[in-house]
């Protein structure tokens, strides 16, 4: 029988959970497990500059893969870094593991140096935690971690391990357990049968149906099975931020995303419909905006793994509670065997109906005969000269509305973003956690001058460890969501909305051995589009792209209305 | 409304932690809570009394069952059901004032547990509006102390809550 230490162990399990890349920083608490990382090469560290990155790292990469991120990090403050990107990746349902040193279990209380209470300081943000207790523990602690974020609703899991669990001199057995199984923790393997026939039987009966789904189809891994379900009934279909790419943007029956700023015809539809089937998404406040408002004539189904997101916000008329996979298929089993369809003549109508809302909005800028550009012809140069295909990371505000409803997503996992915690800083660390995992493809990082100022040190990790991706920042000089805010209910007072100061991003990622590319004109963009995409190829580009501050993002709900309650432009009102 | 929710947890360190945080930062209210092992020590028993419209307890005992350590959960209030909470209040009582409360105590089924020349420590166990019934009764006036355990309950019949 071979006798290993702690930290062996621990480096041991992540290689047999599938782990393969670990993004972390190390410290005092954890450097006996770094130095069990030193002395084996099937677990990689990639060593960021901010812990807070390191977890925006590992959410990137579960986002694209469906597999959770690990995170590694020490004691005290290298723990509490890692918070924010805990919280978002747990408002995202994202699966994620992270381990964090602790001081020795004896000292633990006794306000150590760099002792923090992590696992009460995330308790509120994660799905699950550990604290190690004894080192035989912690192959099976490892393999839990992985089951409990990857399962039912993911979501992240901390395992907190003092210093003294991973001492190289005390060794005890290893035994990483072959499956895992909790009486505490079971997640439902399928929907409700007789639900999902009344759900089918109101689906087929519908007249002005609509499909509204989310982010959970994508976790699913059921895209393809949405897709089927929406072109078997030809019925609409809107897809919440978190959902864009699980319809194809470019889709017939692709409505457009729905809710704040989701596109009219997203938001007519849903007001107007007598059914509406939610799938994977949870009706935040974001896509209903007032609840007593919201869609008044309509019959609700709701798919969720989750039950607790079920007749939280708006009251579900049949409720169902299970995988969206296995729910779909049942569905789709029942419409093959009722052998009927849904009423072709309403249907019909009703398309006439979404598609007069299309023509008289769509999706809608006014261009500027100036060379300074749109916010929304950048996205739209980029989405022509990525053809469509990349993956798409986007920090917080209107340049991440702007490429959520330009970039035309056609795939899933390709649109990656911090939907409800609204972190900035989220969309660079992402967009390299992505990049270092799908070296082939075109991963670009779209954002702002002040959001990627949140993480911009990591310019340096992409130096060392040669991860190029593609940093699209949309420069308007101001923090453009606050200031649109500001400029629709402060009379346009802009209280600190607007960056004095900011540097010369072209020589700053020069500085970190990059390339940057500032575009003032709109003659000069599609050339610095070849070069970022072309003879840069394989190098970090940062294009600072100027354009116009003035510029809103419409349409916008008006707040405490209903659906269809929109602003359309800054004159034009539903 | 009342709600008596009894929940069997993991006998983990942190678990309440976990029943209660939740609580605070889903803005529930809890009046009474109660913990302690069962008689297999691997799980706690743990009731607690909430109030809230039909809506709120429903997200409530959801929010509880996705908590990785809550092993069972029963809304003891949907059914005929005992609770019983215990009582121990000192309580002023000189002179006249010393027969009083113990026939006092005596409808209440109280005993009186502990006596000083001034003082009477008794000891009351029923459901909450019995021991606040007795309170009332003695007169608020004359009370020094109360503690409470806060409610347990359990479910009449056959009906049991284990694994």
């Amino acid at each position: 029988m071979e006798l290993i230490s702690g930290g062996d162990m621990l480096v041991r399990a992540l290689h047999e959970a599938g782990v393969e890349y670990v993004y972390g920083y190390p410290g005092g608490s954890l450097l006996h497990v770094y130095d069990s990382l030193y002395k084996q090469s099937a677990v990689k560290h990639v060593l960021v500059r901010h812990e807070q990155a390191a977890a925006h790292m590992a959410d990137g990469y579960a986002r694209a893969t469906g597999k959770a991120g690990v995170v590694m990090v020490t004691s005290g403050p290298g723990a509490t870094n890692t918070i924010t990107g805990i919280a978002t990746a747990f408002t995202d349902s994202i699966p994620m593991v992270v381990i964090s040193g602790q001081v020795m279990s004896h000292l633990v209380g006794d306000d150590a140096f760099q002792e923090t209470d992590m696992l009460g300081v995330s308790r509120p943000i994660v799905k699950h935690s550990f604290a190690v207790r004894r080192p035989e523990d912690i192959p099976e602690i490892v393999a839990k971690a992985f089951y409990i974020a990857n399962t039912g609703r993911p979501g992240p899991v901390v395992i907190d391990i003092p210093k003294d669990m991973t001492m190289p001199n005390e060794r005890y057995e290893y035994v990483y357990p072959k499956k895992i199984k909790m009486r505490s923790y079971t997640p439902p393997q399928r929907g409700h049968s007789g639900q999902i026939k009344k759900a089918v039987e109101l689906l087929l009966a519908a007249k002005r149906p609509v499909i509204y789904s989310g982010g959970g189809v994508i976790i699913d891994g059921s895209s393809d099975k949405l897709r089927a379900l929406v072109d078997r009934l030809n019925f609409p279909c809107t897809n919440t931020l978190m959902g864009l790419g699980a319809y194809p943007g470019t889709g017939e029956r692709f409505i457009g995303m729905l809710g704040m700023h989701g596109s009219y015809e997203a938001n007519m539809t849903m007001h107007n419909a007598d059914v509406v089937i939610c799938i994977g998404a949870r009706f935040d406040d974001r896509v209903t905006n007032a609840t007593s408002k919201f869609c008044p004539d309509a019959k609700i189904i709701h798919v969720d793994i989750d039950p607790s997101s079920i007749s939280k916000t708006i009251i579900a008329d049949v409720p169902i509670v299970g995988p969206v996979g296995a729910v779909l298929d049942e569905m789709m089993a029942l419409l093959d065997e009722a052998n009927e369809t849904p009423d072709a003549e309403a249907l019909e109508t009703w398309w006439k109906q979404i598609n007069e809302w299309r023509e008289r909005h769509g999706g809608r800028y006014e261009k500027n005969d100036s060379q300074l550009m749109k916010p929304q012809e950048v996205i739209e140069a980029m989405w022509t000269a990525t053809k469509g295909d990349a993956f798409i990371t986007s920090d917080v505000g209107q340049h991440q509305m702007f490429a959520a409803q330009y970039y035309k997503f056609d795939k899933p996992n390709r649109w990656i973003n911090s939907g409800g915690l609204g972190t900035m800083g989220f969309g660079f660390p992402a967009a390299m956690g992505i990049k270092m995992n799908f070296p082939d493809d075109m991963v670009v990082c779209v954002t702002g001058e002040g959001s990627i100022q949140m993480n911009i040190q990591e310019l340096s990790t992409c130096l060392q460890y040669g991860i190029p991706v593609k940093i699209l920042c949309l420069n308007n000089g101001s923090l453009g969501m606050v200031r649109q805010w500001q400029d629709m209910n402060y009379e346009g007072r802009h209280s600190h909305s607007y960056m004095e100061s900011l540097p010369d991003f072209v020589k700053l990622v020069e500085a970190y051995g990059h390339v940057g590319i500032r575009v003032t004109d709109r003659d000069q963009l599609p050339q610095a589009l070849e070069d970022t995409f072309g003879k840069y190829n394989d190098r970090l580009v940062f294009l600072d792209v100027a354009v116009d501050e003035t510029e809103h993002v419409y349409p916008m709900q008006v707040p405490t209305g209903s659906m269809r309650d929109m602003w359309l432009s800054k004159t034009e009102r539903t | 409304m009342r709600h008596i929710i009894s929940i069997l947890l993991e006998n983990e360190p942190g678990a309440l932690s976990r029943v209660v945080g939740l609580f605070a930062q889903r803005g529930y209210n809890i009046e009474t809570l109660t913990v302690a092992p069962t008689e297999d020590e691997t799980l706690s028993r743990l009731t607690m009394t909430t109030t809230g419209d039909e809506r709120k307890i429903e997200q409530i005992t959801k929010q509880l069952n996705k908590l990785v350590e809550v092993v069972k959960l029963v809304d003891l209030s949907e059914g005929p059901h005992i609770e019983r909470e215990l009582m121990l209040i000192k309580v002023k009582a000189i002179g006249a004032q010393r027969a009083e409360i113990k026939r006092t105590a005596d409808i209440f089924r109280g005993q009186i547990v502990d006596v000083s020349p001034s003082v009477y420590t008794i000891q009351l166990t029923g459901t909450s509006d019995k021991l606040e019934a007795f309170i009332e009764s003695i007169g608020a006036g004359c009370v020094l102390e109360t503690v409470r355990t806060g409610v347990s309950g359990i479910a009449r019949g056959e009906k049991v809550l284990s694994l």
